[in-house]
């Protein structure tokens, strides 16, 4: 008897949290179509993207005569009259995205009044940030595959070439990458609209984190490994390069922006055939051709595991942090 | 009115660090009743309501509503409480009616019984002129009863606001006074009201509790706290005589018992240790005094209020105590 009413007050208990889990989804993603920043990035999205595939179609002519395989995967690695590729400008303006979508998540629901209103409601409060971190992962997966299928389309519209199996493999491949990539800043910026009382702090401290390991990161990683292995002099050159260039590339690889960039240049490049150092004695013997798409993954995967790993990581840190908050102080 | 315990707390207690929010809470409140928890800023209220929905932990003691613990299954307490923050907030870009469709949704609401649901509620609190405005351009006065239709939305049994009246015109307090009564006397649902403002409280609570620094200092029925606090010799007279002169001072100054006097526009406010009605009539009979004005206070809120805060700072030496009597008796205060 006490069986049955536990599993009824499971069932019912289940059922409540889908219902809220799903009343919330549905909220906030309302909220962000509708919202004008969402117009804003759209519109800087959409603009990036025709402006780079503007870019790849110019110099698309000279990438083809260097090397006239996988023209497909070309539209989003090449750049021309210096606008750069899709692929680094997505790299770059991508966290842009993230940000926008979850930097006020939990603190405006905290300075409106809102949050108080809700974790009164019957619905576990962790709703709260999975549903927020549902909606805004769905919004980045939608506009990255949209932008991703509007560049094949114009370029297949221009340049006429039918793809491959292999290259649109590697293509949908990049696009899990970057959505991944995408949905750790919207983790990271949640995070910090956990930690933040005010919605500009927290604006403020996730495009600062951004722009760190856009531009500073590799500054700092070439200042630690020149430190850690010197190569200032012909002794030191000849003993450390080796060190100096794996501890440089070791530090970078810390950075999301570093890690994602490696892995996709991989995946759009069959020809890249190594993301460490290579020596002489390695490349012995080796068939200079195009790696398989197999291959070009085994290379990266664990970039892939190492950015869902971060990605889950922050995420878990806001969540636990969300948790134990105290909802009054506002 | 019946005789269930709704809401009922056992060594309630909440410390911040050093500080004691809460301190063993035994509080007892029953099915259909309306209960004013009263006391100053910073006295423990709001934490104890939090405790009260589970949306904070207590350190020692439990909670139950409806005989449902309010730490461990909170879900449940929620789905019979509805919840009415000190300053409650809506989504700024929603309209009242997205506002309560969106709370209906996480009570698991939905479709035509919804929507007619939200209809009758708009039109109780008198808010369906409103109903497609943002609510981001409604006033204090308009959120607040909007917050009641929001909370009406899971049908609760208990509800619970905090500070509800904080920042109403008069004519929004009437309003919101009556709303809330009904709720009670038609609807025969549980209110926990706290408040630090005592007059709109007295207007419409069964019971009050009285609450200073984290600890409950009395509770009961207004006019039974008056009584006690006769018992304990705590009396206060308001008199004023025609000619009012020093003699007459001096007679109230020289009785036995007083323990202050205080001077009131034209009437005097002696404070004592028993009932002087008898002999300050005798005196200014024998005298040829006309007497203008005689109250013995006691009966009222405020008194009350008054005379439990002194006796707790007393007993504690609390150092605030004058800052927070000054709280007390300021009728539009707001919070922060």
């Amino acid at each position: 008897m006490e069986n049955i009413s536990s599993e009824q007050n499971k069932q019912r208990n289940d059922r409540a949290r889908y219902h809220s889990m799903s009343a919330l989804y549905r909220k906030e993603m309302a909220d962000h179509i509708t919202s004008r920043r969402f117009v804003i990035i759209m519109l800087l999205v959409t603009a990036t993207t025709i402006a780079s595939i503007y870019g790849a179609l110019t110099g698309m002519s000279d990438a083809i005569s260097s090397d006239s395989n996988f023209i497909f995967l070309k539209l989003y690695t090449t750049s021309g009259n210096s606008i750069p590729s899709f692929l680094s400008f997505i790299a770059l303006i991508g966290p842009f995205v993230g940000l926008i979508l979850g930097f006020d998540a939990i603190n405006s629901e905290r300075n409106n009044g809102t949050l108080n209103r809700l974790v009164s409601q019957p619905i576990y409060r962790d709703s709260v940030i999975i549903g927020k971190f549902l909606a805004g992962g769905t919004l980045i997966s939608l506009m990255v595959i949209s932008m991703g299928v509007l560049i094949g389309a114009i370029g297949f519209l221009s340049i006429g070439i039918l793809p491959s199996v292999e290259e649109l493999a590697r293509v949908v491949i990049y696009l899990l990458y970057t959505i991944v990539y995408i949905c750790f800043w919207l983790a990271m910026a949640m995070l910090f609209s956990v930690i933040c009382r005010h919605s500009a702090t927290s604006a403020l401290a996730s495009i600062a984190l951004w722009i760190f390991f856009a531009v500073f990161m590799s500054l700092l990683a070439s200042i630690i490994a020149n430190a850690i292995y010197p190569v200032n002099n012909q002794y030191n050159a000849a003993v450390n390069t080796l060190s100096n260039y794996n501890c440089n590339l070791y530090i970078n690889r810390i950075s999301p922006y570093y890690l994602y960039t490696e892995a996709v240049s991989t995946i759009l490049n069959p020809s890249v055939r190594a993301v460490n150092a290579v020596t002489m004695s390695q490349l012995v013997g080796a068939l200079s051709s195009y790696l398989s798409l197999g291959q070009s993954m085994l290379l990266v995967w664990p970039h892939l595991t190492g950015l869902i790993a971060l990605t889950l990581g922050v995420f878990t840190i806001s969540y636990v942090k969300f948790m134990r908050q105290e909802i009054r102080g506002n | 009115m019946g005789e269930n315990t709704m809401i009922a707390t056992r060594g309630l207690t909440k410390v911040y660090g050093e500080k004691v929010a809460v301190n063993h809470l035994d509080l007892s409140i029953n099915e259909g009743e309306i209960f004013g928890l009263l006391g100053p800023n910073g006295a423990g209220k709001t934490t104890t309501i939090l405790m009260l929905l589970g949306l904070t932990e207590p350190t020692l003691g439990e909670a139950t509503i409806n005989g449902i613990d309010c730490t461990r299954n909170s879900i449940q307490v929620k789905r019979i409480t509805g919840y009415l923050p000190d300053n409650v907030g809506f989504y700024p870009d929603m309209t009242g009616r997205e506002n309560l469709r969106f709370t209906g949704r996480l009570n698991g609401l939905d479709g035509k019984k919804m929507e007619s649901k939200i209809d009758d509620l708009l039109e109780r609190v008198g808010m369906t002129y409103a109903q497609h405005q943002k609510t981001g351009t409604y006033s204090k006065g308009m959120r607040q009863r909007l917050g009641i239709a929001d909370v009406l939305m899971k049908d609760p049994k208990v509800i619970i606001m905090d500070e509800p009246t904080l920042g109403l015109d008069p004519e929004g307090m009437r309003e919101f006074l009556t709303l809330i009564k009904q709720l009670s006397v038609e609807d025969g649902r549980t209110v926990l009201v706290s408040s630090h403002q005592l007059y709109q409280i007295q207007q419409i609570c069964d019971r009050v509790g009285i609450f200073v620094s984290g600890s409950l200092v009395a509770a009961g029925k207004i006019e039974d706290l008056g009584r006690q606090l006769a018992k304990e010799g705590h009396y206060t007279l308001e008199v004023a005589a025609y000619p009012c002169d020093d003699r007459f001072l001096g007679f109230i100054h020289n009785m036995t018992g007083v323990t202050g006097i205080e001077k009131e526009g034209d009437k005097f406010v002696v404070h004592s240790s028993r009932d002087l009605r008898k002999e300050i009539t005798g005196f200014l009979g024998t005298n040829r005094y006309t007497l203008l004005h005689l109250r013995q206070k006691g009966g009222d809120l405020d008194e009350i209020y008054r005379c439990y805060f002194e006796k707790a700072g007393q007993d504690e030496k609390h150092e605030q105590e004058n800052k927070n009597g000054k709280h007390i008796f300021g009728t539009k205060q707001t919070k922060k």
